[in-house]
C-alpha cells in the first residue's frame, strides 16, 4: 500500500507529497543537497550539476530536475555522486579566481562555503589561464568575470523577473562569459541598476560598490557637517548581519551606531515619505478631478523609475513627478536646512542609509542637486553599514538605543512602510480619503495592497467615487501592467511599482538572505514598527507640516515643485555609435542608412550594400560620407536613410538607385559646380 | 491547384514515368558539395553543350509534349565516393565515370551516342587489384552497400519533383493519409523496428507514439539536420540528394503524431542543402503534397526551413529547440521531453535527417521488409562517413550489424599504403576508437554501446599504425571543448582540463600521474555532464585509456610517442651499423647537433636536436632512425 507512492532515499522511505524534484523531498528529510544554480523563484537551469544523485537504473540525475516517481531507489550520497560534486567544486575553483581575502564576499560566497563543506585541499587542475577586466562602469555594481561560475542566476533574475535582461551567455565552451549584449558596459546598457543579479550571485562576480571610504573620509573631514538618512527597510534587516533574527527592529542601535561612527545628525527617511505622501496623493486628486494623466505610477523607486525611462517612454507622463523620499531629504537640507545652519550645501555632506543600490545611482543624476551640488553626497547600502560597524569595533546588539535627531527625526507609520510593497499605495490610500472629503478614516490598514502577491489589487470609494489600485513589485510584474494597460486589459487609478521583489525590504543592497522566507520577516518587522507608531497617517506629521509652513508653503506649491518634484526622459534608444564606412576625403554629402532593427528586418542592410556599390560605380566615394546609423525614429516607414538633413523612407534595395541618382548625385552635382 | 483527390498522385506517377522512359539515355552528373567543389557544374555545362551540338538534348518536358527520344543531361545529388569526384554517371548503362573534367565531354558523349566502348581512362581502377569496373554497382565499393535510405542520391535529379513522384515518391504519404489511422502509423513504425539516425538509437516509433498521445492544440515535427561531427556528410548527401524523401517522412510524421506544422533545422554551412531544400518545399506545396489539404484530405502540414548558426552542441535536440525559438542554443534538462514539452513548449516530435529518410519505404514495403534488413534489434540500414586512411573513402549504406571488417576491408579496400590496420574511431568527436580485436564486431547500437564507443551520426574514420591515438583524443577534446556550449560545469571545464592535460602529454610535458586523473575527470564528466555531448564527451578518452593506455603511459612516463607523430616526444638516433660516416648529416643539421669523424658512426646530441628530421632524409643510407 505504502509502496504505491513511495520513493527509497539513501534505505529511507519517503512519501512523494507533490514534490516537484528530488532535491525538494530531499530537502523535507533534512538531507541539504548543494546546489549552485537551483532557485525556487527562478526557472530551472540545471547546469551546476552539484545536486546530482545516483538513481538505481538510472545513473546520475540532476535531483533539481528529476521528478521523483513512485519506486525510485536514491542515493545521495554514493561514491559516484561525490565524484562529480568534488571535481564540479574543484573544476570551478581552477577557473576561479581564488583571492578569497580580498574579495567583497568573503564570508558570503557559496563557492568559499561549499568548499569548505566538502574539504577540497588540493587542486589537480591548471590556473585559471585569463585576467578579464572588471566592469567598473556603473554607480551602483562592479562587475568580475573572474569569480563567475556561470550558474546564470543573474541572467535568469535580470530576464525573468526583472523582465529586462541586461545580462546573458556569450561565447562558448570555456570561452563562455555572463555579459551585457556585445561586451558593453553595465552603465552603457538598460541595466535599472536594481542589483537583484548581486542579490542572487552565489560569489563575488557582481557586487554592490562598496563606497565605504567616502563615508570615512567625510566623517573624519573637519570642514564638513554630516547628516545621515536612513530608509524604513533598513531598520529591519541590519539587525541579520549581527546574528539577530531578520525582521527585528533595529531603529534604536541603528540610530546609536550611526552615531558612534561620527555622524553629526542622523535622520530618518520616513518623514520624507511622509511629504512624498502629501505631494502625490495632492498630485493624483488634482489628476483624479482632471482625469488626466492616469493611472499615476508611484516614482519613489528608481529602479522602476529608470526602467519606466527605458520601457515605458508612453507612461512616462504618468508617473508621478515627485521625487523619492532620499531625494527630497536631500533637497530640503541642502536648499532649506543649510540655510538655517547658516552654511552653503557644499559643506553639509548627506549620507544616505539605503536598502537600495539604485539609489547611489539615483543620487548622482544631474538634476538632483542644489547649486550644482549634489543633494545627496553619498549613498550606502545596508551591507556598507554593516561593515562600517564591524570595523569600528561596534558591538551591534551592546548598544544603548538612540533616537533620531530633530527636525528631520519625527515620523508616522505611513511613512515606515513605504518599506515593503504595498506601502505606498496603502499611505497614499490613508491620505486621500481625507484630502478630498476632509473626514479622517477610521480603518488605516489596507490589507489587500500588502503581502507577495505579484499583483495586488484593490477598490477603494472615496467621495464616492471608486478608486482602482493596483500594487506590482518585481520589474517583470510591472512590464506585464504596463502590456496591459497598453492593450486596455487593464485599467487602474493609481499603481505602486517597486523594482524589487517584496519592496525595499528585498532590496539588493540588504544583508545577502537567498530565501523569501527571510523577506517575510522584514516585511512583518515593518508593519510591525507601523502598528506601533503614535501616527499612522503622513498628513498627521507635525514636523512635515512645520516644513510646509516654514519652507515649501503648501503642498504642489511652486516652491515644493522648486525642491521636491523631478523630471524624466525617455532613454529608448540607445544613444548611438554611428559605424563610418565611408569617410570621403573631401565630403560633399552626409547619408545615413538606419540599420536599427525595424528597418534591419525592412531591409535596410541590403539598401545599404546596394548604396555602397553605387557609390563605388558612380566614384564619388571621395565626395560623401556614409554611415550606419541607429533610429531615425521613423520605424513605421523603413527602410529609412537621411541625405545631409533630409528623412528618406521606404527606400528598398529596388528604390536605392533611384534616390541616389535623384538626390544624391543632384546633390553632388551641385557641389561640383 | 485545384482541388487534389488521392487519385491524383497516381496520374501523375504514369505520366511522368512514361516522360522520363522516353528518354534513349541520360547523363547524371553528381552535383553534390564534393562533385561541385571539384569543378563538376562545369563538366555538366560541357556535357550539355556536346549533346545539344549532336542535336540529341532533350528535356522532360519535351518528352511529355512529344514522343521524342534523346539524351538527357541532369544533376544528380551525391553518390557518397566523393574522392572520386566528378562523377558521371550514365542510364540505362549504369555506367560510372570518375575524375571526369569538362575536357572529357566530347568523348563521353560521343561513345554514348555512336555506340562506342566507355571511355576506359574515366573508369574506376581499384588502387590495390587494378582491375577495371565499367559499372557502378559492380565497384567494390558500391557492390557491398545496400542503398536504401540513399536510394536516389546520385540517381535523380533532386531539384525535379517529378522524378521522385515518377519513381513512387509520395505513396507512402498517400498511403496513411488514405488507409491508414495515426494510431497505424505509429504501430508500423514501432513494428518496423526502426531506431534513431543521429546517435542514440531510441525506438522512432515509440518516440512517435509518445508524441502522438499527447493531447494539445498545438504540435511540431521537428527534422535535426544539424550534422556537426568532423567529416561526417551522411545528413548533408540526403538532404541535398533526395529532399523529397524527407519532407514525405516528415509529412507521414505530423500525419501520425497530429501535427500541422514542422521545421528542417539544417546547418547553415551546407547552402546547397539549403537550396534544394527549399526548392523542393516549393515544389510540393505547388502539388497540393505539402500545405492545406494535402491531396485532398482533411490533413495540412507547413514546413519551414530554420538555418542553424553553426554550433555542434544544436544536434543535442533541447538546444536545437531552443535555437528555433531563436534562443541561444543551450540544452536545458530532460524531462521533460520534447515529446511533452518541445517547440515553444508544445509536443514536439524530432528525428535525424536519415530517420525521416527510412519512413516512406517502411510505410510503402511494410515492417516486415525493413525488420528484414539488419539484425534482430538492429533493423534497416545505416549510413556511414568513412574516412582516414582507407583506400576509398565516401559516404556508404549498409545494413545494422555488417561487420567492421566489412566495412573497412572490402567497401573501403583496406588501409592504403600497405600499412597496418590500428582502429576506428566510430563516432565523431562522442564515439570511441575500436581495434583489430573489434574487427569482426557488428556495427549496431548496442554493440558499439558495449565497446565504449557509439555510432553517433555516423562518421566512421579510420586509422593505421602512424596515428597516435593521444593525439586522436587531443583531437576530438579540442573540438568538444570548443563546441561545448559552456552551460554546465563538468562540460565546460571538464573539456578544458582533459585537453589541459592531453596537450601536456603530447607536448612532452605529462605527468605519470596523469594517467590517475585523467580517468577520473574523465568518468566524472561522463556521469556528471547535463547533455549528450558532454556524456559522451570523455568517451575518446576513455577508449584511449581503455585500449591504448600503453600508448599514453608511453607519452607521459617514458616521453616516447610510439606512433612517432607527437614532434615533442620524437627523438632521432643513427644505427653505427648502417652509418659510413659521410658526414652529410652533419652538414644538413640546421643546429649542428650531429658530430664524429669521418668514415666512422656519427652520433646526435639529443640535448641540441630539435627534431626536424632535416638528417633522416638526407642520409643516403637510412641509418638515422626515430624513435
Amino acid at each position: 500500500m505504502e509502496q504505491k507512492n513511495t520513493v527509497l532515499i539513501d534505505g529511507q522511505v519517503v512519501e512523494i507529497n507533490g514534490e516537484k524534484n528530488i532535491l525538494e523531498l530531499t530537502r523535507k528529510i533534512g538531507i541539504d543537497i548543494p546546489t549552485f544554480c537551483y532557485h525556487s523563484e527562478l526557472s530551472l537551469y540545471g547546469a551546476c550539476r552539484m545536486c546530482v544523485v545516483e538513481v538505481e537504473g538510472r545513473g546520475i540525475m540532476a535531483s533539481c530536475s528529476t521528478p521523483p516517481t513512485p519506486g525510485m531507489k536514491i542515493l545521495t550520497n554514493s561514491p559516484r555522486v561525490q565524484r562529480v560534486r568534488r571535481t564540479v567544486l574543484e573544476l570551478l575553483l581552477a577557473n576561479h579566481d581564488r583571492e578569497c581575502t580580498t574579495c567583497d564576499r568573503n564570508g558570503s560566497c557559496k563557492l568559499q562555503d561549499l568548499s569548505n563543506r566538502f574539504g577540497v585541499k588540493k587542486i589537480r587542475f591548471g590556473e585559471r589561464d585569463v585576467k578579464l577586466p572588471l566592469d567598473h562602469s556603473s554607480r551602483s555594481l562592479v562587475r568580475d568575470p573572474n569569480k563567475c561560475i556561470l550558474c546564470g542566476d543573474c541572467v535568469r533574475m535580470c530576464s525573468e523577473v526583472q523582465g529586462i535582461g541586461v545580462l546573458d551567455f556569450a561565447g562558448r565552451g570555456s570561452q563562455t562569459v555572463v555579459a551585457p549584449a556585445f561586451n558593453k558596459n553595465l552603465a552603457e546598457v538598460e541595466c535599472v541598476n536594481c542589483g537583484q543579479c548581486a542579490a542572487v550571485c552565489p560569489t563575488g562576480a557582481i557586487v554592490v560598490k562598496d563606497e565605504t571610504d567616502r563615508a570615512w573620509a567625510a566623517l573624519n573631514d573637519p570642514t564638513k557637517t554630516v547628516v545621515v538618512q536612513v530608509a524604513p527597510a533598513v531598520r529591519v534587516a541590519l539587525g541579520e548581519e549581527f546574528g539577530l533574527p531578520a525582521g527585528e527592529i533595529v531603529t534604536g542601535k541603528l540610530v546609536a551606531a550611526l552615531k558612534r561612527l561620527g555622524f553629526d545628525k542622523v535622520f530618518d527617511t520616513s518623514i520624507t515619505a511622509d511629504l512624498t505622501v502629501i505631494e502625490e496623493t495632492n498630485e493624483f486628486i488634482k489628476r483624479l478631478q482632471s482625469g488626466e494623466r492616469l493611472p499615476q505610477f508611484t516614482s519613489c523607486c528608481p529602479g522602476w523609475v529608470k526602467f519606466a525611462e527605458h520601457n515605458g517612454a508612453d507612461f512616462l507622463n504618468n508617473l508621478s513627478s515627485c521625487r523619492s523620499p532620499q531625494q527630497m531629504f536631500g533637497s530640503l537640507v541642502k536648499k532649506h536646512w543649510a540655510k538655517d545652519l547658516g552654511k552653503k550645501p557644499d559643506e553639509i555632506f548627506v549620507v544616505s542609509i539605503m536598502p537600495c543600490t539604485a539609489k547611489k545611482y539615483e543620487a548622482a543624476l544631474s538634476n538632483m542637486t542644489t547649486e550644482g551640488v549634489a543633494d545627496v553626497d553619498l549613498v550606502l547600502t545596508t551591507q556598507e553599514l554593516a561593515r562600517m560597524i564591524r570595523e569600528a569595533g561596534l558591538v551591534f546588539d551592546q548598544l544603548d538605543v538612540e533616537s533620531f535627531d530633530t527636525p528631520f527625526g519625527f515620523t508616522t507609520g505611513a511613512g515606515v512602510i513605504f518599506g515593503a510593497t504595498g506601502g505606498v499605495a496603502e499611505a497614499v490610500l490613508r491620505a486621500a480619503h481625507e484630502f478630498v472629503t476632509g473626514q479622517p478614516i477610521e480603518q488605516v490598514n489596507f490589507e489587500a495592497v500588502r503581502g507577495f502577491a505579484d499583483r495586488k489589487e484593490a477598490t477603494v470609494e472615496i467621495d464616492g467615487q471608486e478608486i482602482k489600485v493596483a500594487v506590482v513589485h518585481g520589474l517583470g510584474n510591472a512590464k506585464k501592467l504596463l502590456e496591459e494597460i497598453r492593450e486596455g486589459k487593464a485599467d487602474y487609478h493609481i499603481i505602486e511599482v517597486m523594482a524589487c521583489p517584496g519592496g525595499c525590504i528585498g532590496g539588493a543592497g540588504q544583508p545577502i538572505s537567498p530565501d523569501r522566507e527571510t523577506k517575510k520577516q522584514r516585511a512583518k518587522g515593518i508593519y510591525n514598527a507601523d502598528k506601533l507608531s503614535q501616527l499612522r497617517k503622513a498628513q498627521d506629521n507635525p514636523m512635515v507640516a512645520k516644513f510646509y509652513e516654514r519652507w515649501l508653503k503648501e503642498p504642489n506649491s511652486a516652491e515644493a515643485h522648486e525642491a521636491l518634484h523631478t523630471t524624466y526622459s525617455n532613454r529608448g534608444r540607445i544613444t548611438g555609435e554611428e559605424i563610418q564606412l565611408i569617410a570621403g576625403e573631401q565630403p560633399k554629402v552626409d547619408i545615413a542608412v538606419c540599420v536599427g532593427t525595424c528597418c534591419y528586418l525592412d531591409g535596410s542592410y541590403d539598401t545599404l550594400q546596394k548604396l555602397m556599390k553605387l557609390t563605388e560605380t558612380e566614384q564619388v566615394q571621395d565626395r560623401i560620407n556614409l554611415h550606419a546609423t541607429f533610429c531615425l525614429e521613423q520605424c513605421e516607414k523603413g527602410p529609412v536613410i537621411k541625405v545631409d538633413d533630409e528623412i528618406i523612407n521606404a527606400v528598398t534595395p529596388e528604390t536605392v538607385e533611384k534616390v541616389f541618382k535623384e538626390k544624391i548625385l543632384k546633390k553632388l552635382a551641385a557641389a561640383g559646380e | 491547384m485545384s482541388k487534389q483527390t488521392p487519385n491524383q498522385l497516381a496520374q501523375w506517377k504514369k505520366e511522368w514515368r512514361q516522360g522520363f522512359e522516353r528518354e534513349k539515355a541520360r547523363i547524371l552528373v553528381c552535383a553534390g558539395t564534393g562533385c561541385v567543389a571539384n569543378g563538376s557544374l562545369d563538366v555538366y555545362a560541357a556535357l550539355k553543350q556536346e549533346v545539344e551540338a549532336r542535336g540529341a538534348y532533350v528535356t522532360v518536358d519535351v518528352l511529355l509534349e512529344k514522343e521524342e527520344t534523346g539524351v538527357s543531361v541532369v544533376k544528380s545529388g551525391c553518390h557518397g565516393f566523393c574522392e572520386m569526384g566528378p562523377l558521371v554517371r550514365l542510364e540505362p548503362s549504369g555506367i560510372l565515370y570518375t575524375k571526369v573534367k569538362a575536357e572529357d565531354a566530347a568523348e563521353i558523349v560521343a561513345a554514348l551516342l555512336d555506340g562506342k566502348e566507355p571511355v576506359e581512362r574515366l573508369l574506376y581502377r581499384h588502387p590495390v587489384t587494378n582491375e577495371v569496373y565499367a559499372e557502378e554497382e559492380q565497384i567494390p565499393f558500391y557492390h557491398h552497400q545496400q542503398r536504401t535510405a540513399l536510394v536516389h542520391c546520385g540517381q535523380i535529379d533532386p531539384e525535379e519533383i517529378r522524378e521522385y513522384i515518377a519513381d513512387g515518391g509520395y505513396e507512402g504519404l498517400q498511403k496513411v493519409l488514405t488507409t491508414m489511422t495515426p494510431e497505424q502509423v505509429c504501430q508500423e513504425i514501432i513494428a518496423s523496428g526502426l531506431r534513431g539516425r543521429g546517435g542514440g538509437g531510441f525506438p522512432t516509433g515509440r518516440k512517435w507514439e509518445f508524441t502522438r498521445i499527447e493531447k494539445s492544440d498545438q504540435k511540431y515535427v521537428v527534422c535535426n539536420g544539424d550534422e556537426g561531427d568532423p567529416g561526417a556528410f551522411m545528413d548533408r548527401s540526403l538532404l541535398e540528394g533526395d529532399p523529397h524523401r524527407i519532407l514525405e517522412g516528415m509529412a507521414i510524421a505530423g500525419y501520425a503524431i497530429g501535427a500541422n506544422e514542422g521545421y528542417i533545422y539544417v546547418r547553415a554551412e551546407y547552402p546547397l542543402a539549403v537550396q534544394r531544400l527549399k526548392k523542393a518545399v516549393a515544389d510540393a506545396e505547388k502539388y497540393g503534397l505539402l500545405g492545406q489539404n494535402i491531396l485532398g484530405t482533411d490533413f495540412s502540414f507547413t514546413l519551414k526551413i530554420k538555418e542553424g548558426a553553426g554550433a555542434f552542441v544544436c544536434g543535442e535536440e533541447t538546444a536545437l529547440l531552443a535555437s528555433i525559438e531563436g534562443k541561444r542554443g543551450m540544452p536545458s534538462p530532460k524531462p521533460p521531453f520534447p515529446a511533452q514539452s518541445g517547440l515553444w513548449g508544445k509536443p514536439t516530435l524530432i528525428n535525424n535527417v536519415e530517420t525521416f529518410a527510412n519512413i516512406p519505404q517502411i510505410i510503402v514495403k511494410g515492417a516486415d521488409w525493413f525488420s528484414q534488413i539488419g539484425t534482430k534489434n538492429n533493423a534497416g540500414t545505416k549510413t556511414f562517413a568513412i574516412t582516414g586512411q582507407v583506400a576509398n573513402t565516401g559516404l556508404i549504406e549498409v545494413p545494422l550489424g555488417t561487420t567492421l571488417r566489412e566495412v573497412v576491408f572490402e567497401i573501403g579496400g583496406g588501409i592504403r599504403d600497405g600499412k597496418k590496420f590500428k582502429a576506428v574511431q566510430i563516432g565523431g568527436p562522442s564515439g570511441g576508437c575500436l581495434t583489430e580485436e573489434h574487427l569482426d564486431l557488428p556495427l549496431d547500437f548496442d554493440s558499439l554501446q558495449a565497446a565504449g564507443a557509439m555510432i553517433g551520426s555516423g562518421g566512421l574514420v579510420v586509422m593505421d599504425e602512424s596515428t597516435c591515438m593521444v593525439e586522436v583524443a587531443r583531437f576530438f577534446m579540442n573540438f568538444t571543448q570548443n563546441e561545448s556550449c559552456g552551460k554546465c560545469v563538468p562540460c565546460r571545464e571538464g573539456t578544458k582540463r582533459m585537453l589541459e592535460i592531453l596537450q601536456r602529454a603530447v607536448d612532452g610535458e605529462g605527468q605519470p600521474e596523469d594517467v590517475e586523473i585523467l580517468q577520473d575527470l574523465a568518468e566524472a564528466v561522463r556521469d556528471g555532464s547535463l547533455c549528450g555531448l558532454g556524456k559522451t564527451a570523455p568517451n575518446p578518452v576513455l577508449t584511449m585509456l581503455k585500449y591504448f593506455k600503453e600508448e599514453y603511459i608511453a607519452h607521459v612516463v617514458d616521453k616516447k610517442c610510439p606512433a612517432g607523430v607527437c614532434s615533442a616526444l620524437k627523438g632521432y638516433w643513427i644505427d653505427p651499423e648502417k652509418c659510413k660516416g659521410c658526414s652529410k648529416c652533419a652538414r644538413h643539421c640546421p643546429v649542428n647537433a650531429i658530430s664524429g669523424e669521418i668514415k666512422k658512426p656519427y652520433t646526435i646530441d639529443e640535448t641540441v636536436c630539435i627534431r626536424c628530421g632535416a638528417c633522416v632524409s638526407t642520409c643516403p643510407f637510412k641509418a638515422i632512425k626515430e624513435g
